[in-house]
């Protein structure tokens, strides 16, 4: 039944959801630059398992399948734990953690546009609380790793967790910059010593800041497309590079620099991919930049005095239950009225 | 580009709008046409905001060009009169312009062909009284002819409150497709520009300013020249092509940089808006005594040669699209209004109304079938598009949940319905539908919860009159219990001098009462029309008949 | 630790007189909400006996045909019980009539002006009745006492003054019957 208006002008969802994989291009092959090919199974393995599990669920529920399947979120979703999760962890990590972010997060809260907190995010809180081990497990980044993996050594760790013979765990793998640095500080260490171990690149993590700098040039691009807005990445990494600098303004051998924060970890993807997840975010512009900037200060917060060595993943859950509380507090003024 | 040669007029901006594909050119090649005398009209007597007209005119009755059909009823209505010389063939329900595809009173005109005029007279309004000629515009017909159909005569009426500095005249025409008034100005401007002069004078205004697009630049420069000619203080402002900036609100802060507080008109705040067709009305009814009759119409989309006509009011659009070339086969919807904004014709059979101003034929190429919507994604598109910076999305999800009092209080009655927000859904989501249901189930409610407040208190009232009555039964009862103790008091027999007083009241009254009812007059007869005298006699006939009807009744109770 | 409990409940204490909420009392918040029809189908004689006999707790909320099933709900909302379906013993939800009499009958015998319980008929005795149709509740209460029968109930027809916009369905997927796909977010 035709409805005015008739006509319209708008990326359809699928349209924004594979520009968004697109932007994640340019992190996908600095990461197989950086640590071999094994990411790309985990990509693999995450795609199929997402669909997969969707598909299942809409069944379940008796919605139509081909439309929401056709939308590209699941796969958005996928992507990002899958390249939030270490390369070289096992197939069942990955399974489990996507299951969980595609059935539980997101299905069982009524599907897309319904879900209350990020999948993507919710699945890797889940494998990093119920896993730790395995999820602080890094591998080295090739240039840094005694021995090197080949593609099919990286699939065949994957599928069986097991290495070619003769080489140990230690050897490809090691803690990441970030966790380095919070187990050296509580051995008392200062950062200026630290930070010349040779993970640490120039300004994050070495070969790291490849991957975190790709993302960043992903990130303007969907910037550039009008995909995303400027409020969310601007407000999250002004926010962590303003907190990150007055602690290390006020004492630079025990907090470090800026310019590690923004670079290191999960950074740059939180910014351009993981905060700017529209179901699970905030609507009005000020209140995007409520909602970044308090995921900045707690990511920061939890990467300096929590448990863990980055901070994003929960300080995004944390402020997804915030949202409906900022978007009500933060409503524009509308046309014709005072406040 | 032009709006660099308004070298003294300052543009502001509202936040939002979109732009969406203009296609006007097709429908501007050609001069307005005048289309020739349809085999009927149909005038709908809802034609405009406000009470419906009373008729004056019977079936069977022969009109002249102009002759006043239905007077304006009541403070907010407007007259209707003939379009043409003819007979009126029908007073009754009709298809009308309407997206619920309900019928509604209609007066139906079969011309004769003569085209015959009323007497006219021009009114020398420079020398007249302002209330004077204000209230003669009640009986003009004239409403506002940009689509809202509002009376004039009630927006030039001085409410002795706030005093008018600025008429703007909203040339603005932001909708694709329509170019009605594009046109007026290109070959009208000077009519135009006496209008406007009859305008400001009634509302006192000291300035006036014009806004276009700046997609009608033949049009400006021809305003210009027009206004430059004149001398009055009129001033052409061009503002960016941006939908909406035709909506009142939006174009007096495009040009004033005022906004109209939400919950107050225009007019609190200085600032009188008409559309440029509705002034040109004006002009020549005071003029030439020409009453509304005929507004241009654009005939444009899926039609063979797409233009503009002017057309009397009550012509079928079946007609309309004849003069532009029939539509063509694979029309599959008529559309009034622009595509943003209009509504699907129930059929090509409706009559044209004042609110018409475009008539589009659609067709799968021009307005294909929406694709499904999906689930709100929340990415707040439709938040940056609005004009009037509401939260679409908030208003979607209380609609969608007839959570009413919550789409209420986020300002739902702000939105205009302008379809800016569905427009960028990448959902496909009919935000708009929503909100026109969410609206008209809130003012049904609205409506049903004052219509129950008036019956609880016409309850109570009654409940308290029933009480009084008992009482006051209850006091007689005593008073009478008394007076009958005073009277076995008496035992000489006679009656006492109340007693007495009171037989002589009631015999009194009783033969007053005998005399009016020997008197019963029906009031008001002198003058009556042989119908009315007719209705007394058949009443008259019906009373005696039930009061023998009573009268057999009684007697058949005490046959019992 | 106890020094601290009676401090807060002081404050409490103080806080529930100072800045006690002057509410409606609940019957006429009850009242509020029904339809003001007076037609008696809840059991009662009007909408205030049935919202008292309600806030005592005597009447069950489902009683009210005319409010039907926002009218429940709404009851259920303020008082904060569970909401139940309308109770088909007191009558099934109606279009929304209007009587009228049709005068070529009426006797002028003023019953039914009598039973009208929000006087919404004209008249007298021995002089024509006539229903004022804005005034009137649909209640039906004038049909009963009327001895020639005279009095009809015409249901209030759509126009395009009262028209609503219909509630936005649509297909999201093409079923291969005609039938009509949910909408989209619905559960």
């Amino acid at each position: 039944m035709l409805r005015s208006p008739y006509i319209s002008n708008a990326p359809s969802v699928t349209n924004i959801m594979v520009k968004v994989l697109l932007a994640l291009i340019p992190g996908i092959l600095a990461y197989v630059w950086v640590f071999g090919g094994g990411i790309l199974v985990t990509l693999t393995l995450a795609t199929v398992t997402a669909i997969g599990a969707e598909a299942l669920m809409l069944h379940l529920r008796s919605r139509p399948i081909k439309p929401f399947l056709m939308d590209g979120s699941a796969v958005v979703t996928a992507w990002l734990l899958a390249l939030a999760l270490p390369p070289l962890a096992p197939w069942w990590l990955i399974v489990v953690g996507t299951l969980f972010a595609i059935v539980v997060a997101k299905q069982l809260y009524g599907g897309l546009g319904y879900n209350m907190f990020n999948p993507a995010m919710i699945g890797y809180a889940v494998l990093l609380i119920s896993f730790p081990v395995i999820m602080t497990h890094w591998p080295a980044p090739l240039a840094l790793a005694e021995a090197k993996l080949s593609f099919l050594d990286q699939l065949h760790f994957i599928l069986t967790t097991s290495l070619p013979e003769g080489i140990k765990v230690d050897a490809v793998s090691m803690a990441t910059p970030l966790d380095y640095l919070k187990t050296q500080l509580t051995l008392q260490h200062v950062v200026q010593d630290i930070s010349q171990a040779p993970i640490f690149g120039a300004i994050g993590a070495q070969g790291g800041e490849l991957v975190t700098g790709a993302y960043l040039l992903g990130g303007i691009y969907l910037m550039q497309q009008r995909i995303i807005t400027w409020h969310l990445p601007v407000a999250f990494l002004g926010t962590l590079g303003l907190i990150s600098a007055m602690f290390y303004l006020v004492d630079a051998s025990h907090f470090a620099n800026p310019g590690f924060h923004l670079m290191s970890g999960a950074s740059m993807l939180c910014a351009f991919f993981i905060i700017t997840d529209p179901v699970s975010g905030p609507t009005t512009p000020k209140g995007k930049l409520v909602f970044a900037a308090g995921v900045g200060i707690l990511t920061y917060l939890i990467r300096v005095y929590g448990g863990y060595p980055d901070g994003v993943a929960f300080a995004v859950i944390f402020f997804n239950i915030c949202v409906p509380l900022i978007d009500a507090y933060t409503q524009p003024r509308v046309f014709g009225h005072e406040k | 580009m032009n709006a660099i040669l308004n070298n003294l007029s300052q543009v502001f901006k509202f936040h939002g709008g979109v732009h969406p594909p203009e296609n006007k050119q097709e429908s501007t090649t050609e001069p307005i046409k005048q289309l020739g005398l349809p085999s009927k009209l149909v005038l709908p007597l809802r034609q405009h905001v406000g009470n419906i007209p009373k008729v004056l005119v019977e079936v069977g009755q022969h009109v002249l060009k102009g002759q006043l059909l239905a007077e304006a009823e009541g403070s907010i209505s407007a007259a209707i009169h003939a379009p043409t010389s003819g007979t009126v063939i029908a007073i009754e329900d009709s298809l009308i312009p309407h997206p619920s595809g309900l019928p509604d009173r209609c007066i139906t005109l079969q011309p004769d062909g003569k085209d015959e005029w009323v007497a006219r007279t021009k009114t020398d309004w420079r020398s007249a009284d302002k209330a004077t000629l204000v209230g003669s515009l009640r009986q003009s017909g004239i409403v506002g002819l940009g689509g809202a159909a509002f009376p004039s005569h009630i927006k030039l009426r001085a409410d002795g409150k706030t005093a008018i500095q600025t008429l703007v005249i909203n040339a603005a025409e932001c909708e694709p497709y329509i170019t009605c008034d594009d046109m007026l100005m290109r070959e009208r401007a000077e009519e135009i520009i006496h209008g406007i002069e009859i305008t400001q004078y009634l509302l006192g205004a000291a300035e006036c300013l014009i806004g276009i697009e700046d997609n009608k630049p033949q049009a400006a420069e021809i305003m210009r020249a027009a206004c430059a000619k004149s001398q009055l203080p009129i001033r052409v402002v061009v503002v960016p092509t941006l939908y909406p900036s035709g909506d009142a609100r939006r174009l007096i802060h495009l040009l004033t940089g005022k906004e109209v507080p939400s919950n107050k008109r225009s007019t609190q705040v200085g600032i009188q808006c008409f559309n440029v067709a509705t002034v040109l009305a004006i002009y020549r009814y005071f003029e030439f005594g020409e009453p509304a009759l005929s507004r241009i119409v654009t005939v444009t989309g899926n039609v063979a040669k797409p233009a503009n006509f002017e057309v009397l009011f009550g012509t079928p659009v079946t007609d309309l699209l004849a003069a532009a070339g029939n539509a063509l086969p694979n029309t599959n919807d008529y559309i009034m209004g622009g595509p943003m904004m209009g509504f699907s014709l129930p059929s090509a059979e409706v009559p044209v109304t004042k609110a018409s101003n475009c008539i589009i034929a659609s067709a799968p190429e021009l307005f294909p079938e929406p694709l499904p919507a999906m689930p709100c994604i929340r990415c707040a598109r439709c938040a940056d598009a609005c004009p009037v910076n509401l939260q679409p999305q908030e208003l979607y999800w209380f609609s969608k949940s007839s959570n009413l009092e919550k789409a209420r209080e986020y300002d739902l009655f702000d939105c205009i319905e302008c379809g800016c927000c569905t427009y960028v859904c990448p959902s496909n989501i009919p935000l708009v539908q929503y909100y026109r249901y969410a609206k008209s189930e809130i003012i049904a409610q609205d409506r049903a919860k004052e219509a129950a407040d008036i019956a609880r208190e016409r309850n109570e009232f009654r409940l308290m009159r029933i009480e009084r009555e008992k009482q006051e039964r209850a006091q007689k009862h005593a008073q009478k219990a008394l007076g009958a103790k005073t009277e076995t008091t008496l035992t000489d027999g006679s009656v006492s001098d109340a007693e007495a007083a009171k037989k002589a009241a009631i015999a009194a009254a009783i033969e007053r009462a005998k005399a009016q009812k020997a008197e019963v007059v029906p009031q008001n007869v002198e003058d009556a029309t042989p119908r009315v005298q007719e209705e007394i006699a058949e009443i008259d006939a019906l009373r005696a008949e039930a009061s023998k009807a009573v009268v057999a009744a009684e007697n058949q109770k005490k046959d019992l | 630790m106890v020094g601290l409990a009676v401090l807060l409940g002081l404050v409490l204490g103080y806080s529930a007189l100072k800045f006690k909420v002057e509410g409606d009392p609940l019957v006429a918040r009850i009242d509020a909400i029904l339809p003001q029809t007076q037609c008696g189908q809840c059991g009662y004689p009007g909408c205030k006996p049935y919202a008292t006999a309600i806030a005592k707790g005597e009447a069950d909320i489902n009683q009210c045909p005319p409010g039907g099933e926002p009218g429940v709900r709404a009851l259920a909302d303020l008082l904060g019980v569970e909401y139940k379906p309308l109770n088909a013993e007191h009558g099934l939800p109606k279009p929304k009539s209007v009587a009228v009499i049709d005068e070529n009958i009426c006797i002028g015998c003023t019953l039914c002006i009598q039973a009208c319980p929000v006087d919404a008929i004209l008249g007298a005795a021995k002089h024509m009745h006539t229903v004022i149709a804005s005034e009137c509740t649909g209640c039906e209460l004038c049909l009963a006492p009327c001895p020639v029968d005279c009095i009809t109930m015409e249901p209030i027809s759509e126009s395009p003054d009262n028209w609503k916009w219909r509630y936005p369905v649509f297909e999201i997927k093409q079923l291969s019957t005609t039938a009509i796909g949910a909408d989209a977010g619905t559960h």
